[in-house]
């Protein structure tokens, strides 16, 4: 049989009523799980996957699918209307989604990441199915110092997203980084300023920091302004529904951030955020409506939620053909798939091809469901931003610290949960951006282990860094990406440029 | 019928959250990884051998499972039905974190399962056997580069012994840590470094497809089913193995203890137990009682002495 004819025979099995059902049960659970911030998909999977054991291999396997892609997606909803991250890939999606929600325009917000999200999964997962064998030889060229090349690019392309005040930004930035050394260092095995706390030895987990600064920062600052605080939120002005103007400026950005993210997904060491950045500071350069960056520009919720779940399939390109699970759900997955007598590797798609495509064909239909199951939903969802403001944010905080609670049982996580909130009440005051913090936090890692394991295995050589066609390539448009920008200015162009910088906060 | 009062006898076990055969298994780290895995994988023989109704994993992430540890032994301390899954690598992070609480600190009941380590190198190595890579690391340690996973853990430790036995300085060895084996399959299939060490499931179904060459295991004798020399039959009197464990908590009476160990017991015997070790492809390792104790003090004070040998422990 043809790939083709795999496919659609997979299709046909997982649209029988009852393997929709499954589908649609799957979805649900993983959305309701994957809503609450500080539980990942990882977790989210782990915590469901027994339910799938119950069912036969077909139905399972659906369930499955779904349940991922819902707890993939779950995480942008409380990041849009509450600027609550329920996990690292959809901290950008709050900073635009955000304000939209802020401005009455939740529902097109939601709406763009519903959407985005499905025609992104679409396409990933049919790239998956023909191109995955390709893409893997692709990705395996990346060594330490293609990594490195690209974490060069991932800092300075998403600096634009710093806010209009270069020095701030670089200061919040560098207190990410900061905090990113706590811990134990990977490559040597050392703790590094973690001062004999125990707790302290395994670094700051990128949630814990990202609920914290967004979520409970907010509420105090919030609290903090009593009865005359100037941003009231509008709950729905104008359509619930994406108008025409929506439309024509998300679909690009949706195909856009899918060319992002699917191949950083499918990368063994890319991961979803990285995608999300790059997705987000690709838009603010391209986008013709730039005084919105900043205030809620669709561009900004689009081109993200596409690319985190582009990647989320791009994740599974390596754990199929090389059975190398690349992120925790991946992991999960895997053990997954052994209970289903399947043993994810180089063989699999000629020993298993009916599994394997009856994977895919659920993914497709488990991606479909999603959008079957929150279009109709958004109304709903929209309505969370009429409560009242103190209910709200009790709410909000309730929710951050369960979230947190449940991710990680330990005193300790909740105090430093508060200890960052507070840091992050006290630089919205003082006008600092939010976000540089928590991407030096999770890129500040990445690129300092990629750097000396580059270095290490050239001996202290540090030419390597440059030996490679790829890592010249990547080096050379980071820096385009700084230099470009400086000439423009000044030849007299600064105005565009302050503009593209927009504020964040 | 029997599976009928099985069923009934679960069904109760559920209604009554007090049941005394309740347990919670802290799983000292993330989802996903392997201690994770043998405590959902306990957890669930468990409730379908009907030794326990009701058992709850919770993971407690974080610095080689020291973390989990510490927490365990001060917040359960004589509670009977909580339980911590560990192993090998558990250890080492307690020697190279210096961490104040240790095995000493809590009840260890039985050593469960383990995995051989396997050396590979991609299909493009100039390294055709294991005297050839042993060759090159004496001459120049530097030059080769070994990709495991993280630093101080079980594929580190088997690195350093091999250097030592070599009669190389495991100081001198150039060891890239990873998070874990799969991260490290990735730079090695790239053939981003020299060679890969790590338990030999992470890289089964690549030595199979002909992408890796593996070149030796870490066993005493040769594995049943797979095809390769073992590190002694080189000449290099190293034997590794990464096994996991699981203990209750401190203050337990004896015969609290006893209750554990004969559903531990029950527990390894049972042909759900034998089925799940099949698929995920673990070794049965059983050991416990003063055997195990025995075998535990020599681990550890084995592992202190490579961690010094390779400079990560003063």
């Amino acid at each position: 049989m043809s790939t083709f004819e795999f496919l659609l025979q997979g299709l046909a099995v997982a649209a029988q009523p009852m393997n929709l059902l499954y589908a649609l049960i799957g979805v649900t659970l993983g959305t309701a799980v994957g809503v609450l911030p500080g539980i990942g998909p990882a977790l989210t999977v782990a915590l469901l996957l027994p339910v799938t054991y119950k069912l036969d291999p077909a139905g399972s396997l659906i369930m499955f699918a779904g349940i991922y892609y819902g707890g993939m997606y779950g995480g942008s909803t409380t990041s849009i209307l509450l600027n609550t991250p329920g996990e690292s890939a959809s901290i950008v999606t709050a900073l635009e989604g955000n304000k939209m929600a802020r401005a009455g325009r939740g529902g097109p917000a939601l709406a763009t990441a519903a959407i985005g999200s499905f025609v992104a999964g679409l396409i990933a997962t049919l790239a998956l199915a023909f191109v995955a064998p390709f893409i893997v030889k692709v990705a395996l060229v990346f060594g330490p110092r293609e990594y490195f090349a690209l974490m060069v690019l991932a800092f300075v392309t998403v600096s634009s997203a710093f806010g209009d005040s270069t020095l701030r930004g670089l200061t919040s930035l560098f207190v990410g980084l900061t905090l990113a050394i706590i811990g134990i260092d990977q490559l040597s095995g050392q703790a590094r300023l973690s001062f004999g706390i125990p707790d302290l030895l395994d670094g700051i987990e990128v949630t814990t920091l990202a609920v914290a600064m967004f979520a409970i920062g907010e509420t105090l600052y919030i609290a903090a302004q009593g009865d005359k605080g100037p941003d009231k939120v509008e709950a729905v002005k104008g359509s619930v529904w994406m108008n025409a103007a929506d439309w024509a400026r998300s679909w690009k950005p949706w195909l856009r951030g899918t060319a992002i993210g699917f191949p950083i997904g499918a990368m063994p060491a890319g991961g979803a955020e990285i995608g999300t950045f790059l997705s987000y500071a690709a838009e603010k350069r391209l986008t013709k409506h730039p005084e919105e960056f900043g205030n809620g520009a669709i561009e900004g919720v689009a081109g993200p939620e596409a690319a985190n779940n582009a990647s989320a399939a791009g994740t599974l390109v390596p754990l199929l053909t090389l059975g190398l699970p690349t992120t925790a759900t991946a992991a999960i997955m895997l053990a997954g798939f052994q209970q289903y007598g399947l043993q994810p590797g180089p063989l699999l798609f000629a020993t298993n091809p009916q599994l394997v495509w009856g994977l895919i064909a659920s993914l497709l239909i488990a991606n479909f469901m999603l959008l079957v199951l929150n279009l109709p939903l958004i109304g709903l969802w929209v309505k969370l931003l009429t409560i009242p403001k103190p209910w709200l944010y009790a709410g909000i905080l309730l929710f951050a610290t369960l979230g947190t609670i449940g991710a990680n049982p330990s005193v300790f996580e909740l105090g430093m949960l508060l200890a960052f909130g507070l840091l992050g009440y006290v630089m919205r005051i003082f006008g600092y951006p939010i976000a540089p913090v928590v991407v030096g936090l999770i890129l500040g890692p990445l690129a300092e282990q990629q750097l000396r394991r580059a270095l290490a295995i050239s001996q202290g050589d540090l030419t390597t860094l440059v030996a490679s066609p790829v890592a010249v390539v990547l080096l050379l448009i980071a820096a385009a990406a700084l230099i470009v920008p400086l000439i423009l200015r000044a030849r007299g162009r600064g105005q565009v440029l302050s503009q593209l910088a927009a504020s964040e906060d | 019928m029997k599976h009928f009062f099985l069923a009934s006898i679960l069904a109760g076990a559920m209604a009554l959250p007090a049941f005394a055969a309740d347990y919670k298994i802290i799983a000292p780290a993330n989802p996903g990884g392997g201690w994770d895995q043998t405590a959902r994988t306990l957890q669930t023989v468990m409730q379908s051998e009907g030794i326990s109704g009701n058992v709850q994993v919770i993971n407690v992430p974080g610095a080689g499972g020291t973390i989990g540890l510490a927490q365990f032994a001060s917040q359960d301390k004589g509670n009977a039905g909580a339980l911590i899954v560990g192993g090998y690598v558990m250890v080492g992070a307690i020697l190279t974190n210096k961490s104040p609480v240790t095995l000493k600190d809590v009840t260890p009941i039985a050593r469960l399962t383990g995995e051989y380590e396997a050396i590979v190198v991609p299909a493009s190595s100039p390294f055709q056997t294991f005297g050839d890579l042993v060759e090159a690391l004496k001459k120049d340690p530097g030059a080769v580069s070994w990709a495991g996973g993280s630093a101080g853990g079980t594929d580190h430790i088997a690195v350093g012994l091999i250097a030592k036995a070599a009669g190389v300085d495991p100081k001198k060895i150039n060891y890239i840590a990873y998070s874990g084996g799969g991260e490290a399959l990735a730079a090695i299939l790239g053939a981003q470094v020299s060679a890969g060490i790590s338990g030999y499931g992470e890289f089964e179904s690549q030595v199979k497809a002909g992408t890796l060459r593996l070149l030796a295991v870490s066993s005493a004798d040769r594995l049943e089913g797979i095809d390769a020399p073992t590190i002694k039959e080189s000449g290099l009197d190293v034997v590794v193995e990464n096994w996991r464990m699981v203990a209750a908590a401190p203050g337990l009476s004896d015969e609290q203890k006893a209750a554990v160990s004969a559903d531990i017991e029950k527990l390894v015997k049972s042909a759900a137990w034998q089925e799940q070790l099949k698929t995920k492809g673990w070794q049965d390792t059983y050991l416990s009682g003063a055997a195990f104790d025995e075998q535990l003090a020599k681990d550890v004070s084995a592992t202190e002495g490579v961690l010094k040998d390779i400079g990560l422990v003063e």
